[in-house]
């Protein structure tokens, strides 16, 4: 169910690669509105979003650098920076 | 006036039963755990079973967040854990945060997620390893996982002794008991049945090779021929006593009254092992003379030569036939350092219902003076229980521990 070939990275997208590769908190509704919600609200550790952003790299074939990674602190600048790094892929 | 340390609860997880009371109802029943091994395919290896843990349903005993970052024998003490202090009756996040410490023991960290990344790592390469196998490998993990779990931030350590690790856990809970931490949580889990862990395992040469589980592993057996692994092991819930009292703990199991450990000398050396010091000095330091003891839980190495200097160690110390001496393990296979822990829940168990568990499916060789209890649980007061258990590599420890006064 993945995006990389349409180019666009979604927040349903992000729920997905979160859950597999971190798990979800029992207290927290991952459907609901995360987009402004810090990732440590959400219950996701910087280990977490490293993990994350090395699935984003590999399903989506792009390249974030780990500082990148390190600096987003909610799903909506997370999602921001994958878009801006699958507009900048050459086609 | 010296800090007492006590148990106050319990988390088991083994092969031939998930949880103290169904641990227990099978050891005392003789029930055995070990079986053909059904994680891989043994049948390329020369030794084919182990004590495997089947029924653990680690997606419904913990958070899925937990799941990724964890591999089994974390699971186990994650678990453990919270068993434990539920049948402490503690709710760990009431209390200070300061107050509280883990201290476990490890023989081979995360074998298997490390494995898993291995794989991964050579099948399709490095950007497909898990983040998380920063620390899931590692042998403090689980002291890790426990605090950050229960928010437990008082003083937290890991000791790799192999088999000897499970008694050295619990002294340093003890030690920080006696230093002023109220509570610690102290034991250990292992897991390593996996190809990787299972190639490293049999390296050790003391692995045995038989394929009927019943004959397979025989401390103190004229056929003695090696262990058989298992996977599982104990946490317990370690108080200061007048804590333990304050709060009306539901239950105290008994106190760790003593505790010593020796290092063999060199091999060639022609000088004794240490074993027999590390028994005679646990006693000294509980104030026990031998006939105080009850008990003893072998450690039970089942190769001839280490059968050997253990009995000789214990009959140097009780008399031939002086105290009853058993070995449960061989119902769940060696735990490594989650083996003496499990004695130690087991012991503490015996004490609370005045039974011994039983050794099964060893006939007791003659050269072995020593008062072996087989087949079916003994009924018999148990005021106090010696555990022993020894490392690869040369590592002795002795434990005491006594009935609740």
């Amino acid at each position: 169910m993945s995006t990389a070939q349409t180019g666009s990275f979604t927040d349903d997208d992000l729920r997905r690669i979160l859950r597999e590769g971190a798990g979800s908190d029992e207290s927290v509704d991952l459907d609901g509105d995360i987009l402004d919600s810090t990732f440590e609200e959400l219950g996701y550790d910087s280990l977490a979003l490293l993990e994350t952003g090395s699935r984003i790299e590999r399903e989506y074939q792009i390249t974030l650098e780990d500082d990148a990674v390190s600096g987003v602190r909610t799903p909506r600048e997370l999602i921001d920076l994958v878009q801006q790094r699958l507009a900048a892929r050459p086609s | 006036m010296t800090a007492r340390a006590v148990v106050t609860g319990l988390g088991i997880v083994a092969s031939n039963g998930i949880g103290r009371d169904a641990y227990w109802a099978a050891t005392l029943a003789g029930r055995s755990g070990i079986g053909r091994i059904t994680r891989f395919d043994p049948t390329p290896y020369p030794a084919r079973l182990a004590g495997e843990v089947s029924g653990f349903a680690a997606e419904e005993l913990l958070p899925s967040r937990l799941l990724p970052q964890t591999d089994r024998m974390t699971r186990f003490a994650l678990v453990g854990a919270d068993w434990a202090f539920a049948d402490a009756g503690i709710r760990p996040q009431e209390l200070p945060e300061f107050d509280m410490g883990v201290a476990t023991a490890s023989h081979a960290g995360g074998f298997e997620f490390g494995q898993n990344e291995l794989k991964a790592l050579w099948s399709r390469g490095g950007q497909y390893v898990s983040a998380y196998q920063s620390f899931a490998w590692f042998y403090a993990v689980n002291s890790g996982q426990i605090s950050i779990r229960n928010g437990m931030r008082g003083p937290s350590s890991v000791v790799v002794s192999d088999q000897a690790g499970g008694l050295d856990a619990v002294a340093q809970a003890r030690r920080q008991i006696r230093k002023g931490i109220p509570l610690m949580v102290a034991g250990a889990m292992d897991s390593s049945i996996c190809p990787w862990g299972w190639v490293a395992q049999l390296a050790c040469g003391r692995i045995s090779v038989s394929e009927a589980p019943d004959r397979a592993y025989l401390p103190f057996d004229a056929e003695a021929c090696g262990y058989v692994p298992g996977e599982g092991g104990a946490l317990l819930i370690i108080e200061e006593a007048d804590h333990a009292r304050r709060r009306e703990a539901p239950q105290v199991y008994g106190e760790i009254a003593g505790y010593a450990a020796t290092f063999d000398p060199r091999p060639g050396s022609g000088r004794d092992s240490g074993l027999r010091r590390a028994i005679e000095q646990a006693l000294r330091d509980a104030e026990i003379p031998p006939d105080g003891i009850d008990v003893v839980f072998a450690d039970a190495a089942a190769t001839p030569e280490l059968d050997q200097v253990e009995a000789t160690a214990i009959t140097g110390v009780f008399g031939p036939g002086g105290v009853p001496v058993t070995a449960p393990k061989t119902m769940t296979g060696r735990l490594y350092s989650g083996a003496a822990p499990l004695d130690l829940a087991a012991a503490l168990l015996s004490i609370r219902d005045g039974i011994i568990p039983p050794t099964t499916h060893v006939r007791l060789a003659d050269r072995y003076e020593i008062d072996l209890v087989r087949n079916a649980p003994r009924t018999a007061p148990v005021r106090a229980a010696l555990v022993l258990a020894r490392g690869y590599g040369g590592f002795n420890s002795a434990m005491v521990v006594r009935a609740p006064t």
